[in-house]
C-alpha cells in the first residue's frame, strides 16, 4: 500500500495542482482564455427571486369544451345526424341522439381517423373518452387529451413569461418547465421582484367591445366594472378586436391632452376590422377591456382606419410602460398564480457569504489545530490532505460550474469535519499494528490495508444519503447534497493519494526512528 | 488502547434511551412539530428596521392590523432584525407583499425586507411529502446496503440505532418548538448517514474480532471492539462537532437550526453506535457461527 511509482506521484501532483488552480481562479483572475469558469452563487447568496408559477387551466378547458360543442354540432349537422340537448356540466359534454343513430355516432367518435375526436397513436388514446348510456352520450377529456392540452398551454405560457421577463431586462434569468402546469422563474440579483410579479400575474387579455346602449344585443351583454372601481357598464359580448391583432404598443405622450397614453398599431386584419367597426359605430362608446376590467371607454368620433390608436386611462408613465410591455408580449393562455416565492435581498446574501466564509475558516482552523495536537507530524500530513481536499472540492465545483448555496457552504464545512475521519481510522489502525509489528513499513502497510473496507463502508453510507438528497431535494438543499457528495469523493482521493503519498515518503525516510506515530 | 467497561452499562443506558424515545414520541404525537412555512405554507418575512425603537410587540401590532391570520414575530440575530411569520399566503395577488411593505412603512417607519418566503398550501404539502419520502428512502437504502454488507443481526442493530437518533433529535425539536424546515430535512438525512458511518466502523471491528476470537462471548467482544475503535470515535466526533459548532456560532441565523440538528444528531449518533447498536448484537446472541454460516452460503 505504501509504494508509489514515479508516474503515479507525478499524476497526483499534477491533478492536485490543476484543481487547485480551478479553485483559486474563483478569487484571483488569471488568464481568462485558459480557464474562465466560476462557481455560481445560489439565489440565497447573491440575492434574487425564485418564483414558482402554476397555470390555472380551468378557463382554458372550459373554453376548449365550448368550442368543441360548436364543432360537434357543425360536424354532425353536415353528416345529417341529429344531436340534441347539448350541455356542459363541469368538464363533461353531454348530448342525446336518436336511437337509430347511436351506432353511427359511436363509430364516428371512436374511429381512429376521426376528425372530431383525434386519435394519438403514440399514446393509444383519443382526445376524449366517450361514454354512452342508451342514446345519451358524454364526452370527457381523456388522460392524454388533458396532458396534451396542458402541455400546449404551458408551452405558450412559458414563451410569454420569457418575453415579459426579457423585456424587463434582468440579468441571466432562468425560466424552466416544472411538470405540466408549472413554470419556475429564477431571477438572480433582482432587487425588487414586485414589478415582475405583477407583470407575470396579469393574463393581459385585451379586447375592444362596444358599450351597449340598449340591452338587446344579438351577441348578449355582460356587466363589467371599470379598472378604478368607480362604476360599472353594460358591454356587448361581441369582440371587435383582441390583443392578438396588435403588432406594437408603446407609451407616448398625447400632445393635446398632455396625458400619458399607450399607442398601439394593428396588423392588416386588425386594422380592417377596427376600421369597419369604428365606421359603423360612430358616436358609440368603445370599451377597452383588459382582463375583464374596463380601462377606459372613449367615444368614437370618426372611423379609425389607419390601423393605429391610443389607449388612455389615467396612466402614470410607469403604468403605461407596463401596459405596453404586456400588450407587446401577448396574452397568457390562462392565468398564472405564484404558488411559491423566495426572495433574498442582496445585502442579506452578502451577509450569508461573509458568515459562511468566517465559519468555514474557524471550523477549518479548529480541526487543523486539533489534528496537529493529536498526531503531530501525521497531523500535519492529514492537514495537508485536508487543505488539498478543500481545493479539490472547490475546483471540481468550479469545473462543473455548480451552484453554491448557503447550505452548500455548510456541506463544505461538514466535509472538513468529517474528512479527517478516514485518516484517523488509518492512523489509529497503524497504532494498533505497531504494537505487534516492529518494522514500521509493514505496520503502516497493514494499517492502510486493514482499514480500507471500513473506510469504504463508512463513506458509501454518507454518499447514499447525499444521492437521495440530490434527487429529492430542491434549491438550496440540493446545493448541500452536491458539496457533501463531491466532498466524499475528494476526501477519498486526498486520503488515498495525497496523505498516503506523504505518509510513505515520511515513513521511508524515518523508518529507523522509534515510535513514528 | 482504552479499557472501559461500556458493557456494564448496556442495560442502564438502554432504559435511558427507551425513556427518551417514549418522551420524544409522546411529544411528537401530542404536541407535534413546529413546521416552518416550507411545510405549513404561509409567509415568512425577515425584515430590518431603521428605527431602533421598534420592538417585537410594536411590529406584531402593526402586522395584526393587516388581517393576516396567526402572526408570529421573533428577533433574528441583530437588534434591528426580526423574523415575521403568518398564515396568509396570497397567490392570486401579486401585490400582496408590496402592500404589506407599504402599510408597514406608514406604521413603523422604513423597513427593509431582507428575505421573503411565500409558500402556497399545495407546494408546502408536496415539500412535506417529498421530505418524508427522502428520509424513508435513505433509511431503506441504508438498510439495503448494510444488509448486503453484513448479516441481518447487524442490520437490525444499525437501523434501530438510526431510528433512535432521528426520533430523539426530532423529539427535542418538538419539545423546544424549534422550527422544522427544508434544511432540517437535509440535517436529518446527514444524521442518518453519520450515525450509520459510526455504527459501521464499530461493526466492522466486531466482525473482525468474531473471526479472531472464538471463545469470547459477544457481551465482552462488543466491549473490546468499542474500546479498540474508541479513540477514532472520539476524534471524529470532536472534529465534526468543531466544524458544526463553528457553523452554529458564526454561520449566521439561517444555519442555526440546521447546525443544531446536526450537533444533536452527531452526539446521539455516537452514543447510539455504542449503546444501541452493540447491545442489539448481544441480545440477538451473535457468535462466530453467525458470520461463518453466512459466509458459507
Amino acid at each position: 500500500m505504501l509504494y508509489f511509482s514515479k508516474l503515479r506521484i507525478i499524476s497526483v501532483i499534477v491533478f492536485t495542482i490543476i484543481f487547485s488552480y480551478f479553485a483559486i481562479s474563483n478569487f484571483v483572475k488569471f488568464d481568462d482564455n485558459f480557464f474562465s469558469k466560476n462557481i455560481n452563487l445560489g439565489l440565497d447568496l447573491q440575492g434574487g427571486s425564485y418564483l414558482l408559477l402554476e397555470i390555472d387551466n380551468r378557463p382554458v378547458i372550459t373554453q376548449k369544451l365550448q368550442a368543441k360543442i360548436i364543432e360537434l354540432k357543425r360536424y354532425f349537422k353536415e353528416k345529417q345526424i341529429t344531436l340534441k340537448n347539448f350541455s356542459l356540466k363541469g368538464d363533461t359534454i353531454s348530448f342525446e341522439t336518436t336511437d337509430n343513430e347511436i351506432e353511427n355516432v359511436i363509430n364516428i367518435l371512436n374511429d381512429k381517423d376521426s376528425d372530431v375526436n383525434t386519435y394519438y397513436p403514440t399514446y393509444k388514446s383519443h382526445e376524449f373518452d366517450v361514454l354512452e348510456d342508451g342514446n345519451l352520450f358524454s364526452l370527457n377529456y381523456s388522460r392524454y387529451g388533458l396532458v396534451l392540452l396542458k402541455n400546449s398551454s404551458l408551452d405558450q405560457a412559458i414563451e410569454i413569461v420569457r418575453r415579459r421577463v426579457d423585456e424587463v431586462g434582468t440579468n441571466e434569468p432562468n425560466i424552466l418547465k416544472r411538470g405540466n402546469d408549472r413554470i419556475l422563474v429564477e431571477l438572480p440579483g433582482l432587487d425588487d421582484p414586485n414589478r415582475i410579479k405583477s407583470l407575470l400575474g396579469k393574463t393581459a387579455n385585451l379586447t375592444f367591445q362596444f358599450i351597449s346602449q340598449n340591452n338587446e344585443e344579438s351577441f348578449g351583454t355582460e356587466k363589467l366594472s371599470f379598472e378604478d372601481g368607480s362604476r360599472d357598464a353594460i358591454v356587448s359580448k361581441r369582440i371587435i378586436l383582441s390583443g392578438d391583432n396588435l403588432v406594437d404598443a408603446k407609451p407616448t405622450m398625447n400632445s393635446q391632452t398632455n396625458e400619458t397614453v399607450v399607442s398601439f398599431s394593428l396588423d392588416r386584419v386588425g386594422a380592417k376590422k377596427f376600421g369597419k367597426a369604428t365606421s359603423t359605430g360612430v358616436g358609440k362608446q368603445l370599451a377597452i377591456v383588459l382582463d375583464g376590467k374596463i380601462i377606459s371607454a372613449p367615444s368614437v368620433r370618426e372611423p379609425i382606419i389607419g390601423g393605429s390608436g391610443q389607449i388612455s386611462g389615467d396612466f402614470t408613465f410607469q403604468s403605461a410602460t407596463d401596459l405596453a410591455l404586456l400588450l407587446r408580449s401577448g396574452a397568457l393562455p390562462a392565468p398564472l398564480n405564484i404558488i411559491e416565492e423566495r426572495t433574498v435581498g442582496p445585502d442579506l446574501g452578502q451577509d450569508s457569504i461573509d458568515a459562511g466564509i468566517l465559519s468555514l475558516f474557524i471550523g477549518f482552523l479548529l480541526v487543523i489545530l486539533f489534528m496537529i495536537y493529536k498526531y503531530r507530524a501525521f497531523g500535519l500530513i492529514a492537514n495537508l490532505a485536508l487543505v488539498s481536499n478543500l481545493f479539490l472540492l472547490i475546483g471540481i465545483l468550479t469545473l462543473f460550474e455548480a451552484t453554491l448555496t448557503l447550505p452548500g457552504i455548510a456541506g463544505i464545512i461538514l466535509t472538513v469535519g468529517m474528512a479527517v475521519d478516514a485518516n484517523v481510522l488509518i492512523f489509529e489502525r497503524i497504532k494498533e499494528e505497531t504494537k505487534n509489528e516492529k518494522n514500521p513499513i509493514i505496520a503502516f502497510d497493514a494499517g492502510y490495508t486493514k482499514s480500507r473496507t471500513t473506510i469504504l463502508d463508512a463513506n458509501i453510507t454518507t454518499l447514499i444519503a447525499a444521492f437521495i438528497l440530490f434527487f429529492m431535494g430542491s434549491g438550496p438543499v440540493k446545493g448541500f447534497s452536491v458539496t457533501l457528495g463531491v466532498g466524499i469523493l475528494t476526501t477519498l482521493f486526498s486520503v488515498y493519494f495525497i496523505a498516503r503519498l506523504l505518509t510513505s515518503l515520511y515513513v521511508v525516510k524515518n523508518k529507523d526512528k522509534e515510535q513514528l506515530l | 488502547m482504552s479499557n472501559i467497561s461500556f458493557n456494564k452499562f448496556y442495560r442502564k443506558f438502554n432504559i435511558l434511551s427507551l425513556i427518551l424515545i417514549v418522551i420524544s414520541l409522546v411529544f411528537l404525537i401530542f404536541k407535534g412539530l413546529n413546521y416552518g412555512v416550507d411545510f405549513k405554507g404561509g409567509t415568512l418575512i425577515e425584515l430590518r428596521t431603521t428605527d431602533k425603537t421598534n420592538n417585537i410587540s410594536l411590529i406584531r401590532d402593526s402586522f395584526n392590523q393587516m388581517n393576516l391570520g396567526d402572526v408570529s414575530v421573533k428577533k433574528f440575530g441583530n437588534e434591528t432584525d426580526f423574523i415575521v411569520k403568518f398564515e396568509k399566503q396570497n397567490s392570486n395577488d401579486p401585490e400582496f407583499i408590496k402592500n404589506i411593505q407599504n402599510k408597514l412603512s406608514s406604521s413603523i417607519g422604513n423597513v427593509d425586507f431582507r428575505r421573503v418566503e411565500n409558500v402556497g398550501p399545495k407546494v408546502s404539502s408536496e415539500l412535506l411529502k417529498s421530505g418524508i419520502i427522502a428520509i424513508s428512502l435513505s433509511l431503506a437504502a441504508m438498510l439495503l446496503y448494510i444488509w448486503i454488507r453484513f448479516e441481518w443481526q447487524f442490520s437490525l442493530g444499525a437501523i434501530l440505532a438510526i431510528f433512535h437518533d432521528v426520533i430523539i433529535t426530532l423529539g427535542i425539536f418538538s419539545i423546544f418548538s424549534l422550527e422544522i424546515n427544508l434544511s432540517i430535512v437535509a440535517a436529518v438525512l446527514t444524521i442518518v448517514g453519520y450515525s450509520m458511518n459510526d455504527t459501521v466502523v464499530i461493526f466492522d471491528r466486531v466482525r473482525e474480532n468474531l473471526r479472531k476470537y472464538s471463545d469470547v462471548k459477544i457481551f465482552d467482544l462488543t466491549n473490546i471492539s468499542i474500546n479498540e475503535t474508541l479513540s477514532r470515535t472520539i476524534i471524529t466526533s470532536v472534529t465534526t462537532l468543531l466544524a458544526l459548532f463553528s457553523i452554529y456560532l458564526f454561520g449566521g441565523e439561517i444555519l442555526k437550526g440546521f447546525s443544531l440538528a446536526m450537533i444533536l444528531g452527531v452526539i446521539f449518533g455516537t452514543y447510539s453506535s455504542i449503546y444501541i447498536a452493540n447491545p442489539i448484537l448481544v441480545a440477538l446472541n451473535v457468535s462466530q457461527r453467525t458470520i461463518v454460516k453466512e459466509e458459507k452460503d
